[in-house]
């Protein structure tokens, strides 16, 4: 019987033998560069200590990628005999990871290291071997079924070329900040007040601008050819899709529906991460880093920065469009989007935690409220019973945004930020730094005690 | 006397570029001052307020991505007729038969591409400090700028009328009905009613307004037809060229002190 889902056809294996050929011209590229760098390193004692090239690592992983390149091109193994796939332990391992928890925390501490470890992640060579893992990877991962089927789908393919995207500027940001960071200790110039004359925009300027348009128009037509636009089957309001998924650059906000209702993931958190963007040049009162890159000088607003755009959207883009499958479970990259898949949801609110596991008694209802109200004022009655039932919770949301502010100024940092920018300014940035913080939070709380509600009040549509 | 210096020296080329070519200092002046195009730009510029590594260049490629969906989306408009009866069909065709139906695609592809660059373009910004003063307002614009490029992504995902678009703008809409007092399902939406008569039903409230229906419908398709076609474009070219003259009133690209 043939398999319906093969890992390899052969013109998969043709086709990553393109991709090893264009790994391989690559880092051809990369070894001249280094050869010409004249630049040696000395080997472990182990291996006698002697003084090597830099170059003869990479012109040995140069000839590996070619072999590889070669093998894949020429050979004429029936596909499922081809042994150059990623092993079945290595694809359990990693799916095995697959959680959203795993995912989230994976982000931020990638995030974190960039930002902790940014002296040696900026110097060419490292940049470079990361470059080549994470092409390798993909690769690699290409010759599993399901991830060419997640990867490949036409409207996903921009979103796979954003992430290597978003890296490299990140990257590149980060070169010329800890560049000039190190001038500034150094009192020298920084880097953009060097070769900094005044030129005329014709034909400096204008050239620049026609040479750009010209490559973009040539990428556009080039891939207009060799893509086609996504065209699914005609519209048809009777077969719902499972996942019925927003339009890509939106799906951050639908993984926010995971953890919150409709009314705060998809209109009050958008509309405040709109105003809190607004806001920023208002709140910002750091007149340092205006016109060059820099880190140190804007550490905290820089991290807050990258913390809202990094992990909290580019990743949640990612996850919600190559990890949430069917019925919105979450699968790993590997793994087959079933159906079926079960994911046992139990999740609990606040007011019953109170009520029902602490005070081992029933929520409260009409009955428990003072006779006095019901009798004079009946309209009232609903009212009361839904803030008796939900008094920590609205308590607690009310100390978050509300007194959390104050407490905070003992942070020294917060307590300048707190004298710096006077009451309002302050209570405005920090009601935004805790909302930013609010799907963070909700998620360790679902995963941690199964929260469902902070503030449960369906009656009203009102759920926090 | 040459060709060109023929041309060059006639009175119809002369009525059109009033000065010599730009090759010496003077005329490279004068061409930036004269030239209705070219004076969006300054005449001089410093050396690193038009590096690459400097600028990232996305300001700029998301503007020209903005020109090339504008002629792409006017020529798509000449063949694509927005109905149910027509909608999804006039789209295959584009990619199947149609002569330059390649428009369909680089529109499509143009779009996914202007979204991200015009994120890029915010995270340089942010990244040299842009928005400090005296650049604050411009941000303000920018941000605005961000959110008619993506309901301009947003209203032209549904064109099609296929499967993609008709759910992926289902789930997208579906949020409104959510909207605090103004969506049906909404928090406090109870609260806004007459005598007993609610004012917010599924038949008056943020969605519907959205929407033009109950429903992603032909009312829909319209409505966000005229809105990726005209209205927003119109608002979007508004502000691109405040955007533009306020980054030179503020004194270009920002540079270090």
């Amino acid at each position: 019987m043939v398999n319906p889902h093969p890992d390899l056809t052969t013109s998969v294996i043709h086709g990553l033998g393109w991709a090893y050929l264009a790994l391989f011209l690559m880092n051809l590229v990369w070894t001249i560069r280094v050869y010409r760098g004249h630049t040696e390193f000395r080997s472990p004692e182990l291996f006698g200590g002697m003084m090597i090239p830099s170059a003869t690592p990479w012109a040995v992983y140069s000839i590996i990628l070619f072999l590889l390149s070669l093998v894949h091109l020429i050979t004429n193994a029936a596909p499922d005999t081809f042994m150059l796939v990623m092993p079945e332990f290595a694809k359990n391992f990693i799916d095995g990871f697959a959680d959203p928890t795993i995912f989230f925390a994976l982000s931020v501490g990638l995030m974190a290291a960039v930002i902790y470890f940014r002296e040696t992640l900026v110097k060419p060579t490292v940049a470079w071997t990361i470059l080549n893992m994470m092409l390798l990877f993909t690769t690699f991962s290409l010759t599993d079924y399901d991830f060419r089927q997640i990867v490949g789908k036409p409207d996903n393919v921009p979103i796979v070329s954003m992430l290597y995207i978003v890296a490299f500027f990140t990257w590149l940001y980060f070169s010329r900040a800890v560049e000039n960071d190190k001038r500034k200790a150094e009192g020298r110039p920084l880097f953009e007040q060097e070769k900094n004359e005044k030129i005329l925009v014709w034909p400096d300027l204008v050239y620049t601008e026609l040479i750009c348009m010209i490559a973009l128009t040539v990428i556009l037509v080039v891939w207009g050819v060799v893509l086609q636009a996504p065209l699914e089957e005609p519209a048809s309001a009777a077969k719902t899709p499972n996942p019925s998924k927003a339009p890509w650059y939106f799906l951050g906000l639908q993984e926010m529906l995971v953890y919150y209702d409709p009314w705060l993931a998809g209109v009050v958190f958008p509309s405040v991460i709109l105003g809190g963007l607004m806001a920023i040049p208002y709140i910002d009162f750091n007149k340092l880093g205006n016109g060059y890159y820099t880190f140190k000088d804007r550490a905290f607003s820089v991290s807050v920065f990258m913390f809202g755009f990094l992990p909290l959207w580019v990743a949640m883009i990612i996850l919600g469009t190559f990890l949430r499958g069917p019925n919105w479970n979450f699968f790993g990259i590997y793994e087959f989007w079933d159906v079926h898949k079960l994911e046992v949801l139990n999740n609990v609110n606040l007011s019953e935690y109170f009520w029902i596991k602490f005070l081992n008694r029933g929520l409260p209802t009409a009955a428990d409220i003072p006779n006095f109200i019901s009798a004079n004022v009946p309209a009232l009655v609903t009212p009361v019973v839904i803030l008796l039932r939900e008094w920590l919770g609205i308590l607690l949301t009310l100390l978050y945004l509300g007194v959390a502010p104050m407490v905070m100024v003992y942070i020294p940092k917060f307590k300048e930020f707190f004298f710096r920018m006077g009451f309002v300014r302050y209570m405005v940035f920090t009601n935004l730094l805790l909302m930013m913080l609010a799907l963070p939070l909700k998620m360790v709380l679902r995963w941690s005690i199964s929260l469902k509600y902070i503030v449960a009040i369906p009656e009203w549509f009102f759920n926090i | 006397m040459s060709v060109g210096e023929y041309i060059r020296d006639s009175q119809l080329w002369k009525s059109v570029f009033r000065h010599p070519a730009p090759y010496d200092r003077r005329n490279r002046v004068v061409v930036m001052l004269t030239n209705f195009f070219l004076h969006l730009h300054p005449v001089s510029i410093k050396q690193q307020g038009i590096a690459l590594s400097y600028t990232w260049c996305m300001g700029g490629v998301t503007f020209f991505l903005f020109l090339v969906e504008t002629l792409t989306g006017v020529l798509l408009m000449f063949y694509y007729r927005p109905t149910l009866e027509w909608a999804y069909n006039d789209i295959l065709a584009l990619r199947d038969v149609t002569t330059l139906g390649i428009m369909r695609e680089i529109h499509r592809w143009g779009a996914h591409a202007m979204v991200i660059t015009v994120w890029l373009h915010m995270y340089r910004v942010f990244l040299t400090g842009s928005y400090k003063p005296p650049r604050e307002f411009n941000w303000v614009i920018g941000v605005l700028l961000l959110v008619l490029t993506l309901l301009l992504s947003f209203t032209g995902y549904l064109l099609p009328w296929d499967q993609l678009a008709i759910w992926a703008i289902t789930v997208g809409s579906n949020m409104a009905r959510a909207t605090p007092f103004l969506g049906y399902e909404g928090p406090g939406a109870q609260l806004l009613n007459i005598g007993g008569y609610d004012l917010i039903t599924n038949a008056s409230d943020a969605r519907f307004l959205l929407l033009g229906s109950r429903f992603v419908g032909e009312a829909t398709l319209n409505r966000f037809y005229i809105l990726h076609c005209v209205a927003i474009p119109l608002v979007v070219a508004l502000l691109i060229a405040i955007h533009f003259w306020r980054v030179r009133k503020d004194g270009g690209i920002s540079q270090p002190l």
